[in-house]
This record gives structure tokens, C-alpha cells and sequence, in this order.
């Protein structure tokens, strides 16, 4: 305790220094609480990312309806269910991906490819199933389970959820879209909806009631759905010999399909019936022309229609829909196909429970569940006959029809690269000229997938 | 603050090149000693993935399809080269750093110039001064996006009175509008940076040089061009090159606003579309790799060319 001896110097001096003193604790002070906040964020981030116990399963599920609500209708009530019925064999946690497919894909691409563990069930875009399954990122379906996840699910489903002869994904739900119209727009244009219609008619019913088409033609995947509708209408193919690698990859866009394909885009925009704004229509703006009256026609999926009565618009009677109009008058039309596919991450330790889980999640009662508290179609055909499905989905027998007869989009392990250079090429759809532009995107996606050129 | 106002009193080596001294030569090796742990550690996080993406630039290489890795020497360097995507990136990126760092530079001096001579609330202005640049440009991205958007924006309607601005005018549609609003949104969020180094150089200005000036009759902008400029040049440089590199990097901003459509894509989001979002590292590799000597040539024309040093903070 010597120091405690007051000499006056030394209280002067030690007085001058505590000022350093003080900072030189703060600073330590600082330091120390700095690293212990980013420990902490390393725990919690270990946490988060891997369920370590071994019934845990993780579900990375797109947004729907429902969020992360297990009450709100949706993917997160179907994992609580799930769970509760399991007996204690699994538990299913649910995480949110981004909202749009592309960024879906990205962030499932980074956790696949760095092999996380914490993945065990996806929500997948069927256009990505082929580019995982080739890299080898999804587990195949085990054989015992393969007719139970494909049992009367609609064929294209279950094409999309194969890859190269195996069985990849279990359908969950599939997407298509219906042409939607109001009765009186088509009185007044002459057009009889009773019959199948084609492309050519609804432009020139558009033209002359001085209303609008709404399609979706900004440069985003939607785009690349209508595209793709349109030349499956016709014929084509967009990706002729599936599977092959990116140098053998045949496109069909200059087929006579395609050509087709490009001439009613063209008109769309010539005729001025796409809008004001053609080239950056997405679903929810064509939504809102078709709800204020702007628009006569649309081509568009299922919801709207939960959307149109939750609006209150008070021409709802004049609501009437009819299937995807055909691009080649007197062919049958391919309506698109969109949906979820469920897929087992290989670098999960825990597949037999996860498949367990997809059994399910993608079960008849499931489906049916999720179609009512979300209005998202079942992929399972026999879910249609249901009588309560029948009361709120007035077009349920047309959905299925469509889902039957639709065109998927290409399936091929370049799916992204297919559809951003046609989106590049095609974008904006007012440049579209059916002698140039399928045969100018045609080469581009050749040097593209030749890494002969950029994206 | 107090590393700039110290160095002018410290005293340079003068002439110490031709012999050192013992004591000179321990201190140097101590030096060594002393920076070997934090040299050792930069090489291993920093060159490590340099080499390695050096590397992979040679390979055609998908990380989704890893069966047809191959060798392809320097076919992504002319693919790069070749391809109008780059050279539209490459142009959309320079316009952004000449636009932004230019504005900066002027802006950045008017308030180094107003902060140095205020004298009352001089901490709390700085303080203030800084807030632009403590928001992450992700935030300040997307307020900027909302401001200009037709649906949720209210520009249109202060600016409707210029001519060919009418409230559904859309920003984001065309070229020179995105570049015009990405570049408003950089500059607001940096100037602040770029006056902070700016006022450090400001206060490395003798002020008895500015007095001596007034005193022979100098007018204000004179001293401004004769004495203050002169002295505070190796600062405006330091200013000037981190303000490039950064600029030249840009990403943010881009992403959020545009997604790089309308050839508003910047080289970082050419970098980002090909390695992320094709998951083609290996041509990713190579744009990486032309980025990287872009900014090696940026910061050797600047410490070079206009002999900035950055250790001493002057000439």
C-alpha cells in the first residue's frame, strides 16, 4: 500500500496521465465488448445453421400465403402438422428464402454447393430441379418411395421432378395460368369463348374493344414463361434435345413454333394492346390493369382470382375465364407450368426422415390443405375432386385440364443461362422481329453455354 | 485528426538513403519483426485468393456441372475482351467514377473548407457531416430507389416543372436517368468521406503561409490557389485515390436500383451475374482478375504518376 502515500507530485502527475489512462481502459473496454458481440453472432450463426439434434429436420421453403406462421395456411402450418403426426420421429423447422425464383436459387445454389448439413428439405422452382440434380446437390428419391410421391400427380410434375431417367423431387404443388377475360369485352368484340381461342383472335378482339392484353413481358422470368408457352403452342421446343451438354444443346426457336412465337409477341406490341408500358409488365401489374378495367384479357395463374374477390372489384360477374389461348389456330394450346417440387439435399445427414417428411408434406390431405389456405394449386389430380376444393375453385376441372396438357419449360442444367439470354434477346418486346431475333438468340445461348460469351 | 496535425512536426530522414547507421539498420529490423505477424496474415487471407482465382481464370469451369472442368489458357480473358457485355460494363463503371469522384472532389472541399473555418460547433458538425457515410449503401440504395420509383417515389412531383420530367416519368428506364440517380446516391453517401480527408489536409496548411499572403495583399482567391492548394496536394491525391478505387468498384447501388439493366451494370456486377449467378467461376475468375489490375493501375498511375506518398502524407 505504498503507493497510497499522498505526496502532492505524484497526485499532480498521476492526475495528468489519467486522462490517457481512462482512454487506454475505454479502448480495452471497447475491444473487449467488440469481440464479444462478434463471438456471439459466431454462436448464434452455428446455431441457426445446423440443427444438431437428430431429429431436427430444416425445410428452406419458399414464401407463400402463410410466412412462418405455423397457423397462417401455408408451408409452415404443413411442417407443424407434419411434426405433430410424426410421433416425435422428426421435428421440421422452417426457413424463408428470397421472394423471387431467382434469388431462391442462388441462395439454395450457395448452401448446396458449400455442402450444408443444415439443408434437409427444399421448396424448388421445377426449372431448377435438372440443374441441382446434375450437379449432384439432390438425393434421388429412394425406390420405396417413388410411387407413393408420383401416385396420380399430373405428368409434367413429374417430368420436371426427373432428371435423366431418375426420380429427383416429389410434386407439390403445380402452377398454371388460365386466360382470364371479362364476358362483356368479348360480347362486344364478337369473340365465342365456348371455343378454344387462339392468340390472333384475342389480339384483334383487344384491338377493336380499344382494351388491353395483360401478359407478362418485363425482363424476368415471367417473360421467359410466355415465351415459352408460346412456342410449345406451337409446336416448338425451346431446348430440343434435353440433357445434353452445353455445347451439343439444340434450340428450336427458329422452328416454325418459335417463329410463331416471336410474330405474336411482335403484334402484341405493334397492335398496342400489351399496355403502356409492355416491356415492364409483370403478374401484378397486368393484375391491376385487368382490375381497373384497363385491360379485357389476361393471361395469368389461379390467384388472381382469390385476388379479384378479395378486391371487392364490383364487376366480379363479368369475371369470366377460359384456357391459355392457342398459338397456332386449331392446335391444341400448351399452357405453362410453374409449381414447387419438394427436393432432399444430398449433404443432409438425415435423408430417411427427410423423405419421411416429404411423404408428408406432399400427401393428398396436404395438398388439399395447402391449395385451400393458399389457393395454390395441388399437383395431385385426385385432390380436384374433392367437393370443397370444387366450392372454392369455380375453375378447378379447367386447372387441372391445363396442368395435363401444359408445356414445361426447357429442362436442362443451363436453364438459367437458356432463360437470361432469352430474356436479353427478347427484351424489349417491341424489338422483337420473328426473321431476326430467334436466330440472333439462338447463337447468343450457343457462345453463352460454349464460354464463348458473358451473361 | 491528430496523426495529420503531428506529422508536419515529426522530423524526415533527410538524405539518410546512401548509409544508415547501426541504430537505423536495428530499427529497421525491428520493424520487420514487428510487421512480420500482420504481413504473414495479409498474405494468407489476401493472396491466397488472388493466386487462386489467377488460377481458376484459366479453366472453364461451372460449379454446377464440375465433370467438364477444363484447361482453356486464355479464352476467358478473350472472351472478356471480346464481348460487348464487358465493354458496356466497363463504360457504364468509368462514367460512374468520373461523374461521382469529380462532384465529390469540388463538393468535398466547399464543406472541408466550411468545417475548417467554423469554429463553434465544429465537433457536432463533423459529426453530422458523417451520418451519410455511417448508412449502409444497401440502405441508402433502396431510399434512393423509393425517392425516384413512379409508384412509391416523390421526386417526380418537386421536379415535374423541368421539362420532359412529368410525374409517371420513370427514372429507371433508360440509361443516362439510372446512371444520373446512381450517381446522386454515391455522392450523397461519399462526399462526406472525401471532405473529412480533405479537412485533414486543410489543417495541415501552415496558417502562418495564408497570413503572410493576406499581409503582401493576396486576395482570397489567390491564397486559395497559391498557398492553400499547393499545400494540402498530397492529401487531395490520397483523397482522390481512395475515392477511385472505391468508385471504380462500384456495386451497391447498381444492384438495388437497376439490377444492371439498360447497360447500367458496373464490372463488380458482371463479376457477380457470371460467378453467382451462373456459378461460371471460371470466366468470373478472369473479370475478377481484369477488375483487380484495373484498380492495380488506377492506384500506380495515381502514387506514380502524380507521386502521392501515401506513408508520409506529403511531398
Amino acid at each position: 500500500m505504498g503507493g497510497d502515500v499522498g505526496d502532492p507530485v505524484h497526485v499532480v502527475a498521476s492526475d495528468e496521465g489519467s486522462d490517457v489512462e481512462t482512454r487506454r481502459r475505454r479502448r480495452i473496454a471497447f475491444l473487449a465488448a467488440a469481440a464479444t458481440a462478434a463471438s456471439l453472432g459466431l454462436a448464434a450463426c452455428g446455431d441457426g445453421g445446423t440443427g444438431d439434434s437428430a431429429s431436427q429436420l430444416t425445410w428452406y421453403i419458399n414464401p407463400d400465403g402463410g410466412g412462418s406462421d405455423p397457423a397462417g395456411g401455408g408451408q409452415a402450418q404443413l411442417a407443424k402438422e407434419c411434426s405433430d403426426a410424426s410421433g416425435g420421429a422428426y421435428t421440421i423447422g422452417v426457413q424463408l428464402l428470397p421472394n423471387s425464383a431467382s434469388d431462391q436459387r442462388q441462395q439454395l445454389l450457395r448452401r448446396l454447393a458449400s455442402k450444408d448439413t443444415g439443408v434437409d428439405i427444399m421448396s424448388i422452382d421445377p426449372v431448377f430441379v435438372a440443374e441441382f440434380a446434375e450437379a449432384g446437390f439432390l438425393a434421388k428419391v429412394p425406390a420405396d418411395k417413388k410411387s407413393e410421391l408420383s401416385k396420380d400427380a399430373v405428368e409434367p410434375a413429374v417430368t420436371n421432378a426427373s432428371w435423366k431417367g431418375e426420380m429427383y423431387a416429389a410434386p407439390f404443388w403445380a402452377n398454371t395460368q388460365l386466360l382470364w377475360y371479362r364476358k362483356s369485352v368479348a360480347k362486344k368484340a364478337g369473340l365465342d369463348m365456348t371455343k378454344p381461342v387462339s392468340w390472333d383472335q384475342v389480339i384483334k378482339a383487344a384491338k377493336k374493344t380499344d382494351t388491353d392484353i395483360g401478359v407478362q413481358a418485363s425482363r424476368y422470368e415471367g417473360y421467359m414463361v410466355w415465351i415459352n408457352a408460346l412456342v410449345e403452342g406451337g409446336g416448338g421446343h425451346i431446348v430440343e434435345n434435353p440433357g445434353a451438354d452445353g455445347k451439343d444443346l439444340k434450340f428450336g426457336l427458329e422452328s416454325e413454333g418459335g417463329k410463331k412465337a416471336a410474330a405474336i409477341i411482335q403484334s402484341v406490341s405493334d397492335e398496342g394492346v400489351g399496355g403502356p408500358a409492355l416491356g415492364s409488365t409483370d403478374e401484378t401489374t397486368t393484375l391491376d390493369m385487368f382490375q381497373n378495367e384497363r385491360a379485357g384479357f389476361m393471361v395469368n395463374w389461379p390467384y388472381v382470382y382469390a385476388a379479384l374477390k378479395g378486391a371487392e372489384v364490383p364487376w366480379l360477374s363479368d369475371l369470366a375465364w377460359t384456357r391459355y389461348p392457342q398459338t397456332t389456330a386449331g392446335t391444341e394450346s400448351k399452357p405453362p407450368l410453374g409449381g414447387i417440387e419438394m427436393g432432399v439435399a444430398s449433404s443432409s445427414t438425415k435423408q430417411d426422415k427427410a423423405w419421411d417428411a416429404v411423404s408428408c408434406l406432399t400427401s393428398k390431405e396436404s395438398q388439399k390443405a395447402y391449395m385451400l389456405g393458399t389457393g395454390n394449386p395441388a399437383a395431385r389430380t385426385s385432390v380436384y375432386d374433392d367437393p370443397e376444393i370444387k366450392k372454392d375453385f369455380p375453375m378447378a376441372a379447367l386447372i387441372r385440364e391445363s396442368l395435363d396438357a401444359s408445356g414445361p419449360r426447357p429442362l436442362t442444367q443451363y436453364y438459367g443461362d437458356v432463360s437470361s439470354g432469352i430474356q436479353r434477346e427478347y427484351s424489349p418486346p417491341g424489338a422483337v422481329n420473328p426473321s431476326t431475333t430467334p436466330e440472333q438468340t439462338t447463337n447468343l445461348l450457343q457462345d453463352v453455354l460454349k464460354g464463348d460469351a458473358l451473361l | 485528426m491528430s496523426t495529420v496535425t503531428d506529422s508536419p512536426k515529426t522530423p524526415t530522414t533527410k538524405g539518410g538513403k546512401p548509409r544508415l547507421s547501426d541504430r537505423a539498420k536495428a530499427e529497421q529490423r525491428l520493424g520487420w519483426k514487428l510487421a512480420m505477424p500482420a504481413f504473414v496474415v495479409m498474405l494468407l487471407v489476401t493472396a491466397y485468393p488472388i493466386l487462386q482465382a489467377v488460377w481458376n481464370s484459366f479453366f472453364n469451369y461451372r460449379l454446377t456441372d464440375p465433370a467438364n472442368k477444363e484447361f482453356v489458357g486464355l479464352n476467358n480473358y478473350i472472351v472478356s475482351f471480346s464481348d460487348s457485355v464487358f465493354w458496356s460494363a466497363m463504360w457504364a463503371t468509368v462514367i460512374i467514377t468520373i461523374i461521382t469522384v469529380v462532384v465529390e472532389l469540388v463538393l468535398g472541399f466547399i464543406i472541408a473548407l466550411v468545417m475548417h473555418r467554423i469554429v463553434l460547433p465544429r465537433r457536432t458538425l463533423r459529426t453530422v457531416v458523417l451520418i451519410p457515410y455511417s448508412i449502409i449503401t444497401v440502405v441508402s440504395g433502396f431510399t434512393w430507389l423509393f425517392m425516384y420509383q413512379t409508384d412509391t417515389g416523390f421526386v417526380n412531383r418537386w421536379t415535374n416543372w423541368i421539362p420532359g420530367v412529368s410525374d409517371n416519368y420513370d427514372w429507371f428506364g433508360s440509361f443516362w436517368p439510372s446512371i444520373f440517380v446512381i450517381c446522386l446516391s454515391e455522392i450523397w453517401k461519399t462526399t462526406p468521406f472525401m471532405s473529412l480527408l480533405l479537412l485533414a489536409g486543410l489543417a495541415q496548411v501552415d496558417s502562418s503561409m495564408e497570413e503572410a499572403a493576406k499581409v503582401d495583399g493576396a486576395s482570397w482567391v489567390q491564397v486559395l490557389y497559391k498557398v492553400i492548394l499547393p499545400n494540402m496536394k498530397p492529401a487531395i491525391m490520397v483523397a482522390l485515390l481512395f475515392r477511385t478505387l472505391d468508385a471504380f468498384r462500384i456495386f451497391d447501388n447498381i444492384f438495388i436500383m437497376t439490377g444492371g439493366a439498360n447497360g447500367t451494370n458496373s464490372l463488380s456486377g458482371l463479376i457477380y451475374r457470371q460467378t453467382i449467378d451462373r456459378t461460371e467461376i471460371g470466366l468470373g475468375s478472369a473479370l475478377s482478375v481484369i477488375l483487380f489490375l484495373c484498380v492495380l493501375v488506377i492506384a500506380a498511375v495515381f502514387v506514380r504518376g502524380f507521386k502521392v506518398d501515401l506513408t508520409q502524407g506529403r511531398n
